[in-house]
């Protein structure tokens, strides 16, 4: 009986989203009067060791570099087989797009019930019941989780990973990998860009802005700020933005600390995937427009006046001006 | 070529999101009901547009459901495919419905089975990876777009930060999202040949559902927006520093 997390990482590090994880599976194996271990599949170049500041005792590691490319099939089955070797009776991943991947393989595999998009500690008073984002954002429901193994895939952006003293044992997995039958032509990394899922503040635009040509300014504030960009549905059925950036009930659910929208009207299928957010600040022409009842902070004005003058005030606040 | 399209029923994009008996079930009544648009827009475009392209494809849709989600897959029936069934038994499980499809696709030999991203109430991103795990196939989750040349699929799909492109022979597992086909609107032909398409009914196979819903909660209502004037946009980042503390 233990708590075994699957450590997610692309291009030798590890994800912010399963330093969540680690201190996620830590206090839910605290709350068992348990151990919590941790899984990576491949090689970092972070010491393995130093993740034991995040509460995990030990570290499984299958340090075999075929590995550093996850497929979906290949990694249900060794983390199957991880759960089995180390005696886990709760599994953590991050409801990430890794997480999503794999562990419903997983839970398939193990007969486990499963829970993707947990966004609290379960409650483990009676039973195991975790509390998890339905509706896209706009209900949350508890879910009993019944089977001798469960699997619980946090959501990022929803648990602060904590720190302590702490230095994990690294022990080699033995496990054998298969070989992937699914081939990978090519990736394509957006890289020096903060993954939407991953950021912790998003700057959106949407119809308001007219036009592709004026998207400088948002990505701008978006670079001041450390911030990911997004937009809405229409903007990226325009071609005005990439469609990775859509947000909402057809596009991407986000959970950042800060959403800004701009020129965003709010309609209720925008809302589903951006209601999360901790924080939503909206700048909008129409006093009228929806999103200013789901917002905590707003300015009623011209955006190609007001966002100038946002970045003027960042760049003030960060000495740059 | 045999393609499988799974077709789950969700309440309507705008529905009101409430809960009755003590917050234990969702409430139902006055609520629309549409196909989760990912198996629609996506995943079942997708089937047709490929059936199109070759029109010995036997396309099946598939939905877990009681007596209620009919009127749902025949709607997907007049946009497309030979042929529905409908697994007999209202369940919420995952594991329940993916074990359901899987019992399906075992005994149909499918060689493409498509799912939607995720529905949009119960958002659990995880059918499609169960049911390939259930018949230890390939899945690839998340796709945006899905090309087929005889057996090879070449599918791009949402990784982490960026995209990938994969090449897998078939049979697989596929997720399909936005970017896989673009939505259609029903024509006159296509709802009329529905009505002439079987239903089949089939009753479940045993399977332990392994979670259960609780009981529902809806989010704290917003305190209400606080209005910054539009000539001092500063103010707004001053309280977004200091009062939220945003960044
Ligand atoms: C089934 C379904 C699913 C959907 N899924 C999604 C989804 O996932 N995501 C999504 O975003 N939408 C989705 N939609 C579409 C959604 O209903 C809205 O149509 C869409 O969100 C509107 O986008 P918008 O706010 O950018 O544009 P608009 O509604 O056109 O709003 C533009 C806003 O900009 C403001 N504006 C104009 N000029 C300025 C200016 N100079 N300065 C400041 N403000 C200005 C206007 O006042 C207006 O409020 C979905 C719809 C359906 C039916
Ligand atoms: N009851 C169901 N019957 C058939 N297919 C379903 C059902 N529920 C979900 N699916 C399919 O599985 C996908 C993912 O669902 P979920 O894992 O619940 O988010 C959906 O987009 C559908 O394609």
């Amino acid at each position: 009986m233990s708590v075994l997390i699957f450590i997610d990482h692309s291009e030798g590090h590890v994800k912010k989203a399963s330093l969540e994880a680690l201190s996620y599976g830590a206090a839910v194996a605290q709350q068992l009067g348990t151990t919590a271990e941790g899984l990576l599949l491949g090689t970092v170049t972070e010491d393995l060791a130093a993740l034991g500041k995040y509460g995990v005792k030990k570290i499984h590691q299958l340090a075999q570099d075929s590995l550093n490319h996850l497929d979906a099939q290949v990694y249900g089955k060794v983390i199957a087989e991880a759960v089995s070797a180390t005696g886990a009776t709760v599994v953590i991943f991050s409801n990430n797009l890794s997480g999503k991947a794999v562990a419903p393989r997983v839970a398939a595999r193990l007969k486990a019930g499963l829970v993707a998009g947990a966004v609290a500690l379960p409650d483990t008073s009676n039973g195991f019941v975790v509390k998890k984002n339905v509706f896209s954002g706009k209900a949350f429901a508890h879910i009993s989780l019944t089977s001798p193994i469960k699997v619980v895939a946090l959501n990022p952006n929803s648990f602060a990973a904590k720190t302590s003293d702490g230095q994990a044992e690294v022990a080699a997995l033995n496990v054998q990998a298969d070989t992937p039958k699914v081939k990978v032509v090519s990736a394509t990394q957006a890289s020096g860009q903060v993954p939407l899922t991953e950021a912790e503040i998003v700057v959106s635009g949407g119809r308001g802005l007219k036009g592709p040509e004026n998207w400088g300014m948002v990505e701008e504030l978006a670079r001041l700020l450390g911030a990911a960009t997004a937009c809405s549905r229409p903007v990226a059925d325009a071609h005005w933005r990439p469609h990775n950036e859509h947000v909402g009930q057809t596009g991407i659910a986000i959970a950042p600390n800060l959403y800004i929208a701009i020129g965003i009207s709010g309609a209720i299928q925008h809302l589903a995937g951006v209601n999360r957010s901790k924080v939503i600040a909206v700048i909008n022409k129409d006093p009228e427009a929806p999103f200013f009842k789901a917002a905590d902070y707003g300015i009623v004005g011209d955006a190609f006046e007001v966002v100038p003058k946002l970045i003027a005030a960042v760049k003030k606040l960060k000495g740059l001006a | 070529m045999k393609i499988l399209v799974c077709i789950s029923k969700t309440p309507d994009t705008t529905a009101k999101i409430a809960f009755t008996q003590n917050n234990t079930k969702f409430a139902a009544e006055g609520v629309q009901w549409i196909i989760n648009p990912y198996d629609e827009w996506y995943a079942l475009v997708r089937a047709i547009e490929l059936k199109e392209k070759d029109p010995s494809t036997v396309l099946h849709l598939v939905t877990v459901g009681a007596a209620d989600a009919e009127p749902i897959i025949r709607k997907a029936l007049a946009l497309g495919g030979d042929e529905a069934i409908r697994v007999n038994a209202d369940h919420h499980d995952s594991f329940y419905i993916a074990s359901q499809i899987a019992a399906i696709a075992k005994t149909g030999g499918y060689d493409l089975i498509f799912t939607g991203k995720e529905t949009i109430d119960y958002n659990g991103s995880s059918i499609g990876g169960m049911v390939a795990e259930l018949l230890d196939l390939p899945y690839i989750s998340l796709a945006v777009k899905f090309d087929l040349e005889g057996t090879t699929a070449t599918v791009v799909r949402e990784i982490e930060g960026g995209e990938e492109t994969d090449s897998v022979s078939l049979p697989v597992v596929v997720s399909c999202q936005k970017g896989v086909a673009e939505q259609r609107i029903p024509n006159m032909k296509g709802i009329m040949g529905a009505r002439t398409r079987p239903l089949k009914v089939v009753e479940p196979v045993a399977v332990e559902a392994l979670t259960s819903v609780v009981s529902f909660e809806l989010p704290p209502a917003k305190a209400g927006v606080r209005l910054v004037p539009a000539d001092n946009p500063e103010e707004l980042i001053r309280l977004l520093h200091e009062e939220a503390k945003a960044f």
